[in-house]
């Protein structure tokens, strides 16, 4: 009785097994293929066995953009989840402002990745761009195209101005999940600024804050177009971040072999990181909601 | 502690536009004793909450003054004037332990940390809490993290007035007895000033010396639950207070009886005839009525459904057509029959427009 439940069970799920099969195991299957083997031109694939993988993780070139790409993702994190913290605690919370303040929040998400790259490579040209020149006009040498501190910046910069807004309205929502009773008993028990964003806002804030930060660490970590359409990876290899050495590898280099490794180097890294973010973030979540609130 | 004096206070949440039906609070002129156990009763809606906030300092009133002993309080922030709450919801800070939510506000107050660890120990004992101390707040029961809202009031021992937001709402029923004896004892222990806002009479009437009734932004009555219940100011709290409420009748006055329809009722005063413009009621408790079956004495009424309400039964009768509540004693009445109601003349009160009139002694 009990294995006939079970046999019904499996048909139940069949369609979602085929379209993550579709849709992520098979290319990734095929990934795995492609990491084991050497090719040719002709079509001819020849047996590498692990040979990739060790060749990549003692490539100093891997090193080089797994580094930066950490600095990055660290560097991103470390300004936007602050920032969009900041930025939804003084957002407005009734009247004419919230929706404008929405809406202006919201504006940058609705903007494609490669029209936000082009965006910043014309506002950083130093001939034309707004910012450049009055950067060079000012004395400022803000070259990007040639000095990797000025390409780190518009990129870091570039993409706290197209993120940080997830993170503030992510914020915002839990935010304005907190009952005003809240603050009403903080008030009575004399609490500081401080005190009440330290033991009401944060812990309300700690479910909407994991997910912010294990999505802006995803994205940040993958980041490809934006910086590729704004420095290419330049100046040097100095903004080659581990997307644009993969796609340098695969398309330009045409090495499927070596690609297909860095790939899933590349993914068990993010899903081992994210793992480790969602288990340190929700350690101490143990214990059930209980009650009314 | 103080005694808190509210002298005519009124609140619009649109700002004063002078029409009184924009307030929230009409006009109020009370003054809480140091040291009593008051209850603030009255329907949703009627401005407890309201009243509730003005006294703690969340709103500040729009028109009036509030006075804490002889200090003006009106426009202090919430913050200075050292009173405590107990909301309907049960406020905790999720994240710390019982014990670190019992000394938050001593901390905020810089008190000494051996001082807040003395003060802890003995308040979580009285509380029955003192197992709990190191578990996080989150996981508890509603009653628990409502004893811990009240504790952080109760450890502050120069706290003005405790007030208390309708706080049994979410507790099951068998534990509200518990806790409001508890509280019922911490209040001689401690002798604060207490408010307790309810919408259940029996709440209110059980943990108060004296009730505040509120009516839609006024105060109708104020009075021990014994005077509530003998003699309501206001039909509403007639009709507000006991189960079931108080029977009104439309009715007229000629000298020291009433005349419902056909009928006359003794009432043992005078009272002023209607004018023609004011509404004049008779009003009587269904305790305050008897009913019987054999007797002929009284006024004629049928006898409709019996209602056993645990320890007493209720009886729907029909004079000509106007329903009223009597209780009935064990299995002497059966509905469907006709009978006789006799009033009890000193309890058959008069009101005009709502208002209980006083008559004058025969």
């Amino acid at each position: 009785m009990e294995r006939q439940v079970n046999q019904k069970g499996w048909l139940m799920v069949l369609p979602a097994i085929l379209v993550v099969a579709l849709n992520a195991v098979i290319p990734l299957m095929t990934v795995v293929n492609y990491s084991v083997q050497d090719s040719f031109g002709n079509n001819q694939f020849f047996w590498a066995g692990m040979s990739w993988f060790v060749e990549l993780l003692h490539s100093e070139r891997f090193h080089a953009a797994l580094g930066r790409q950490f600095i990055f993702s660290a560097i991103i994190l470390l300004i936007e989840i602050p920032l969009g913290i900041i930025i939804a605690l003084a957002m407005p919370r009734k009247g004419w402002g919230v929706p404008v303040c929405l809406v202006l929040m919201a504006l940058p998400l609705l903007i494609p990745w490669n029209v936000v790259g082009t965006i910043w490579q014309i506002f950083g040209r130093m001939d034309i761009g707004l910012l450049g020149h009055t950067l060079a006009s000012l004395g400022i040498n803000y070259n990007y195209t040639q000095e990797p501190i000025a390409a780190w910046l518009t990129v870091i910069i570039m993409d706290v101005w197209h993120w940080t807004s997830l993170v503030v309205l992510l914020c915002y929502a839990g935010l304005s999940s907190i009952p005003d009773v809240y603050y009403q008993a903080a008030r009575i028990d004399g609490a500081s600024r401080w005190a009440i964003f330290r033991y009401i806002q944060l812990p309300k804030l700690k479910r909407v804050l994991l997910i912010a930060v294990l999505l802006r660490f995803m994205d940040s970590f993958m980041i490809y177009t934006e910086p590729f359409v704004v420095t290419g990876g330049g100046p040097g290899n100095s903004t080659t971040f581990l997307s644009i050495d993969l796609v340098k590898m695969a398309i330009g280099q045409f090495d499927l072999g070596p690609a297909a490794a860095m790939s899933l180097i590349y993914f068990l890294i993010i899903l081992l990181l994210c793992w480790i973010f969602y288990t340190v973030m929700s350690l101490e979540d143990d214990e059930p909601q209980g009650g009314v609130l | 502690m103080a005694r808190i004096r509210l002298q005519n206070i009124a609140h619009s949440y649109v700002g004063d536009t002078g029409n009184l039906d924009d307030f929230a609070l009409k006009k109020l002129d009370l003054t809480w004793d140091d040291g009593g156990a008051y209850a603030l009763l009255g329907p949703s809606g009627c401005g407890k909450s309201t009243l509730l906030n003005i006294i703690s300092g969340l709103l500040y009133p729009t028109r009036g003054k509030v006075y804490f002993d002889d200090r003006e309080v009106t426009t202090l922030p919430t913050e200075e004037r050292n009173t405590a709450q107990v909301f309907q919801f049960p406020v905790v800070y999720d994240t710390m332990t019982v014990f670190d939510n019992l000394a938050f506000p001593l901390k905020n107050r810089g008190v000494d940390g051996k001082e807040i660890r003395r003060r802890v120990t003995e308040l979580a004992e009285m509380l029955d809490l003192q197992n709990d101390l190191k578990r996080k707040a989150q996981g508890l029961t509603a009653d628990v993290k409502q004893k811990i809202s009240l504790g952080r009031g109760l450890i502050r021992k120069d706290v003005n007035v405790i007030l208390f937001d309708e706080p049994l709402t979410v507790i099951d029923p068998q534990l509200k007895w518990e806790l409001r004896s508890q509280l019922k004892k911490l209040h001689k222990q401690f002798d604060f000033t207490m408010i307790y806002v309810t919408h259940d009479q029996t709440e209110a009437l059980t943990f108060a010396d004296e009730v505040v009734v509120m009516y839609e932004g006024e105060v109708v009555q104020v009075g021990t639950p014994e005077e509530l219940f003998n003699r309501p100011n206001h039909t509403f709290v007639g009709y507000f207070i006991g189960s079931p409420g108080m029977n009104i009748l439309p009715c007229t006055v000629r000298g020291d009886r009433a005349v419902v329809g056909k009928h006359e009722i003794p009432l043992g005063r005078i009272y002023k005839e209607s004018t023609g413009e004011t509404k004049l009621e008779l009003g009587v408790r269904p305790e305050f009525l008897t009913l019987s079956t054999s007797s002929d004495q009284g006024l004629p009424v049928s006898i409709g459904r019996i209602d056993d309400i645990g320890h007493l039964r209720v009886a729907q009768v029909s004079l000509d057509g106007l329903p009223l509540s009597v209780v009935v004693g064990e299995n002497e009445i059966l509905s469907g029959q006709s009978g006789h109601l006799v009033f009890d003349t000193p309890h058959a009160n008069i009101y005009a427009d709502g208002h209980l009139q006083r008559g004058e002694a025969v």
